[in-house]
């Protein structure tokens, strides 16, 4: 009884140890999956804080048309390449070429797009 | 009888140092920025980590928070921090509307002050009218459920701008009578009339 109620307890600590998210990702960072690994390249991470230190959200959500929602944005490389999306300013002029494809695809494989570094309510966020 | 209050006493120890080592760790998550070889999502054996821009050597020397990313990113702006553009196309029309709205007005917590101008210094009209908010004061049915949901204000708040922790950075005006910074939690007995 005794060690049942010991193991009990040992469980529940991990379970509240386990609860605590591991040290994950800077506030409002993207991880982009949608076709990446399927066609042998890292997921994409997007920071927000690396952007908006540089240009302010309308820039991205307004003149480039990005909707506010992960997941929302549809587009593949071509359209990069093309100017849209992303290659509004990764095109060697504004920000690097994407030609520098490691510097974008630098995310851990096996991860969901999602918007990661916590929201911190652990309420029912739909992120 | 003496081994079950050993166990009790195991078991208050045990929660006790469960919740210290939960808030200390909350705590310390708090406390500086992880580099990018351990932040969880970017691939330490890659070789953009070599490269990138470390969120520690850019977020440090901005106008602290203590929560998100830990930068007070309206006055990091607001101070000359940070210098973002504003556009990248020269004939995109920038606005920035000076107009404050107070929301809530019925409410128990303190009444919402939106203010137009802060938010517009990042965001463009278009990225919450109409489809978020309709442009008209009072014809918005605003609900805490949905803002947590990741609807309405919680499309930014609680994603990529302050989380909806802050809750009395949006809560800000005191009504007649209620203390000027109220403390979480706010116990309000069952039944009881808030004050108005």
């Amino acid at each position: 009884m005794g060690a049942g109620k010991l193991v009990l307890t040992l469980l529940f600590l991990a379970a509240l140890v386990g609860a605590v998210p591991p040290a994950a990702a800077e506030y409002a960072d993207v991880l982009l999956n949608r076709r990446s690994e399927k066609e042998g390249m890292r997921p994409v991470v997007f920071p927000h804080w690396f952007h908006r230190i540089r240009f302010r959200c309308k820039v991205c959500h307004a003149e480039l048309g990005f909707k506010m929602r992960v997941g929302g944005n549809d587009f593949k490389m071509s359209d990069i390449a093309e100017g849209r999306f992303c290659g509004a300013c990764h095109n060697g002029d504004i920000a690097w070429a994407p030609d520098k494809c490691d510097l974008c695809h630098s995310g851990k494989r096996g991860l969901p797009t999602g918007i990661y570094g916590g929201h911190e309510t652990g309420g029912p966020g739909r992120w | 009888m003496r081994v079950s209050i050993f166990q009790g006493k195991t078991i208050r120890l045990g929660l006790a140092a469960a919740l210290v080592a939960v808030v200390s760790l909350s705590v310390l998550a708090q406390q500086g920025w992880d580099t990018l070889r351990k932040d969880g999502i970017h691939d330490p054996r890659g070789p953009g980590v070599k490269e990138l821009q470390e969120p520690a050597e850019a977020l440090s020397k901005l106008t602290k928070d203590n929560t998100g990313n830990q930068v007070r990113w309206v006055q990091a702006l607001e101070k000359g921090e940070i210098n973002p553009r504003a556009s990248i196309r020269p004939d995109t029309k920038i606005q920035v509307y000076d107009s404050d709205v107070l929301l809530n007005l019925k409410g128990g917590m303190p009444i919402v002050r939106f203010p137009h101008r802060q938010h517009t210094l990042w965001l463009d009209c278009t990225n919450c009218h109409d489809h978020l908010f309709k442009a008209e004061t009072g014809a918005n049915k605003l609900s805490m459920l949905s803002i947590l949901n990741g609807e309405q204000c919680g499309v930014c708040h609680g994603a990529v701008s302050f989380p909806l922790t802050e809750c009395f950075r949006c809560h800000s005006v005191s009504r007649p009578g209620q203390a000027p910074k109220p403390t979480l939690p706010i116990a309000i007995p069952h039944g009881a009339v808030p004050p108005r």
